[in-house]
C-alpha cells in the first residue's frame, strides 16, 4: 500500500531468497573482496567487445542467483535489469541469453534499487511469485561511451569516480518463512537538479537527489535515521558523502555519520587510486548483494535503508553544457 | 525557476566548493615540466641527427615530427602512453606525441565498430578539431598576410 | 658546452610551455581536446605577430615539439605559399608544409589500431 507521497509499504514483503555478485579484477583487489561471489581475472571474459563482456558478466550473475535460490534456470518469472550502455544493450543481450520475461530499466546507477522497489511491489501485490533484480556496469564500456578512449593519456580530477566492473543480482520471492531478509518498503524518487554541470563530479550532482529520497522515505514511513543500523548510499563517493552529511546537518536533522556508508567509497582501497570512489550500476548492486546482504543474513545488521542514486546525463547533454539531473530510490531491507 | 530555488542552487554550489578537494597544483606542474621538457630534448636529439644526416633546413623539423609521432602512436598501442599521461598531464598532451596519442587511442578503441566507421572515422575524433581550427587559422593568417603585402608594401 | 646548451634551452622552454597547459587543466574546465586546439591556434597567432620564430631560433625543439610548433609550421607554410603563389597560397600553404606530420599521424595511427587492442587500465 502507498504511504505518504512516494513510498510503498509492502503488505507481503518479499524475501531475498538469494543474491549473487560478480566483479572484475580491480574490485577483487579491494577491501570487500571476500564478500563477492565471483572475482573475474579477465574483464573481457573472452568476448569480442567490452559490451558483450558486460552482458556475459550480467548473465553469469543472474544464473548464479537462480542457482543459489534453488529455482531451475529459466524459471524466474521476471528479470528486472539495467546498465549504463546506450539503449541498455548489455541488459538486452543478457535478457536474450536468459530467455526470461524482461523489464529493462534505466535509472543510471540507481537501477538496482529501482528494480527492487518495482519488483517488490509486483510480488507483494500477488502478480509475481518471484523476480530477479539485477544491474551491471563495466569500466571500459562507460569510459568509451561517456569519456575518452582507454589508451588516451589524461589526468582524472580528484572528484572523478571509477566506474566499477561489477554485476549484482538478487532473487526476490514470495514466502511466509520467519526470520528472513526481506524488502519491506520502497520509495520512488523525484528527479532533482541543483545545476551541477561537471560530469566529473557526480557525487555533487547526485547528493541532493539522495537527500530528497531519504527525507521522503523517513517522513512517509514515520521513521528516523536512528531506526536503521545503516543507511547505505550507492555511489556518492567520499566527497558526495561529505556533501550529503552537510546537507542533512544544515536542515537541522543531521544523519549520524557512522551510520552512513557509501558503496562507491567502500569498494576500493585508496592505493588503487579511485579518486572519489567507485560508481556505476554494478557498484551498488554488487556491494549490496555481496557485503550488505551477507552481513544482514549473518545477523550483524537487522535493518538497513538501501538507497541508489543515478546521474541522468548523457554524452550529448554534457557536450551541450546542460546540467545533470539526478534520481535516487530507496528500499528498506529488514530481517523479520 | 523561483527565487527560493535559485537561492538553494547558489548555497549548494558553495557547499560543493567547500567539500571538493583541489588538485595538487605544484606537483602537477613539476611533473608536466620535466616530462614535457624531456620529450622536447628527445626531439632535439632527432633534429640534430637530421642535420648530421644532411637533411635540409625544411626537412629536419619534418623528420623530428614524424619520428615523435611514430613514438607517440607506438607507445599508445602498447598501452604505455596512458600511464605517462596520468603522471604528466599537460607534459604528455602538449608535445606532438600527445597529438599522436589522440589519433591512435580512439582508432584502437573503436576498431570493434568496424574498419570504416569505427577505426577510420574515429582516427579524427579528437584530432579533427586541431586540424579544423589550425588549418583555418593558417588560412586566415595567409589571407591577412597577402592583403598586407599587396596593399601596404 | 655549446652543444649541451641547446638541449638545456629545449628542456626549459618545452617544459614551460607544458606547465602553462597544466595550469590551464588544473584551474579551468578545459579538456585535453580543447587544450590541443588552443595551442595550435596560439601557435599560428604567435607566429603571425612575429613572436614565435625568435623562440624557435632560441630553443629549437623546445618550441617546435609542443603543439604550438605545429601551429608555427602551419603559419610559416601559409607565408611561404603566399610568397610563391599569391592569394591561393593561403589555402594550400599550411597543409602542404605540415602534410608529413598529418600523414604520419594517420598512417601510424592506422597501423597501431590494426595491431593492438585496447587494454583496461590498472
Amino acid at each position: 500500500m502507498r504511504v505518504g507521497k512516494q513510498t510503498f509499504v509492502y503488505e507481503k514483503p518479499p524475501e531475498v531468497a538469494s543474491h549473487a555478485s560478480v566483479v572484475g579484477p580491480k574490485e577483487g583487489g579491494g577491501p570487500l573482496a571476500d564478500y563477492f561471489d565471483v572475482i573475474l581475472d579477465d574483464d573481457l571474459l573472452g568476448m569480442k567487445s567490452w559490451e558483450l563482456a558486460e552482458s556475459e558478466m550480467l548473465r553469469r550473475c543472474a544464473l548464479l542467483a537462480m542457482k543459489e535460490g534453488g529455482i531451475p534456470e529459466g524459471s524466474a518469472q521476471a528479470f528486472f535489469t539495467g546498465d549504463l550502455n546506450d539503449q541498455i544493450i548489455a541488459s538486452g543481450f543478457a535478457g536474450r541469453a536468459l530467455e526470461l520475461p524482461f523489464v529493462g530499466l534505466y535509472g543510471a546507477c540507481s537501477t538496482f534499487v529501482e528494480g527492487l522497489v518495482l519488483a517488490s511491489g509486483l510480488i507483494s501485490g500477488g502478480f509475481l511469485e518471484n523476480a530477479l533484480c539485477a544491474a551491471s556496469s563495466h569500466f571500459c564500456t562507460a569510459e568509451r561511451q561517456f569519456r575518452l578512449p582507454l589508451e588516451m593519456g589524461t589526468q582524472r580530477t580528484p572528484s572523478a569516480q571509477w566506474t566499477a566492473t561489477a554485476a549484482g543480482c538478487a532473487l526476490l520471492r514470495n514466502s511466509d518463512a520467519k526470520n528472513r531478509l526481506r524488502v519491506t518498503a520502497g520509495t520512488l524518487g523525484k528527479v532533482v537538479d541543483y545545476e551541477i554541470k561537471d560530469a566529473n563530479h557526480m557525487g555533487a550532482a547526485m547528493a541532493p537527489a539522495v537527500e530528497s529520497t531519504i527525507r521522503a522515505h523517513l517522513s512517509d514511513t514515520g521513521r528516523t535515521a536512528g531506526d536503521f543500523d545503516l543507511i547505505v548510499t550507492g555511489d556518492l563517493g567520499w566527497i558526495g558523502r561529505e556533501i550529503l552529511l552537510e546537507l542533512f546537518s544544515r536542515s537541522g536533522k543531521p544523519l549520524p555519520s557512522e551510520k552512513l556508508v557509501d558503496c562507491g567509497a567502500s569498494l576500493y582501497f585508496q592505493e588503487q587510486d579511485p579518486h572519489a570512489g567507485g560508481s556505476g550500476c554494478g557498484c551498488v548492486a554488487s556491494v549490496s548483494c555481496g557485503w550488505i546482504m551477507k552481513r544482514m543474513e549473518e545477523g550483524e545488521l537487522r535493518r538497513v535503508l538501501l538507497t541508489g542514486s543515478g546521474a541522468m546525463m548523457s554524452p550529448t547533454s554534457s557536450l551541450q553544457a546542460e546540467s545533470i539531473p539526478s534520481i535516487a530510490y530507496a528500499a528498506s531491507l529488514e530481517v523479520i | 525557476m523561483s527565487k527560493n530555488q535559485a537561492q538553494k542552487v547558489r548555497e549548494y554550489a558553495k557547499i560543493v566548493e567547500e567539500k571538493t578537494p583541489k588538485s595538487r597544483h605544484v606537483r602537477g606542474c613539476l611533473r608536466a615540466f620535466w616530462v614535457g621538457g624531456l620529450i622536447c630534448v628527445i626531439g632535439q636529439c632527432f633534429t640534430n641527427l637530421a642535420v648530421a644526416l644532411n637533411l635540409s633546413e625544411m626537412t629536419a623539423p619534418m623528420f623530428t615530427s614524424c619520428v615523435l609521432i611514430f613514438l607517440g602512436t607506438t607507445l599508445t598501442g602498447i598501452g604505455v602512453y596512458d600511464r605517462i599521461g596520468k603522471y604528466a598531464g599537460a607534459g604528455s598532451i602538449v608535445p606532438i606525441t600527445g597529438f599522436a596519442n589522440s589519433v591512435a587511442a580512439p582508432a584502437i578503441e573503436f576498431r570493434r565498430e568496424g574498419m570504416v566507421l569505427g577505426l577510420g572515422a574515429r582516427l579524427f575524433q579528437l584530432a579533427g578539431p586541431v586540424l579544423t581550427y589550425g588549418i583555418s587559422a593558417s588560412i586566415v593568417f595567409g589571407i591577412i598576410y597577402w592583403a598586407v603585402k599587396e596593399w601596404l608594401l | 658546452m655549446d652543444e649541451l646548451l641547446i638541449f638545456v634551452k629545449a628542456f626549459v622552454v618545452g617544459g614551460l610551455i607544458c606547465v602553462i597547459g597544466q595550469i590551464l587543466i588544473q584551474t579551468t574546465k578545459l579538456t585535453s581536446a580543447r587544450i590541443l586546439v588552443l595551442y595550435v591556434v596560439a601557435g599560428v597567432v604567435l607566429t603571425a605577430i612575429g613572436v614565435y620564430k625568435p623562440l624557435v631560433d632560441f630553443a629549437g625543439a623546445g618550441a617546435t615539439v609542443p603543439l604550438t610548433g605545429f601551429g608555427y609550421s602551419l603559419a610559416m607554410g601559409a607565408v611561404e605559399a603566399v610568397n610563391s603563389y599569391g592569394l591561393f597560397g593561403a589555402l594550400a600553404g599550411g597543409v602542404t608544409r605540415t602534410a608529413a606530420g598529418i600523414a604520419a599521424a594517420v598512417f601510424f595511427g592506422l597501423l597501431n589500431a590494426l595491431i593492438f587492442k585496447p587494454k583496461a587500465k590498472p
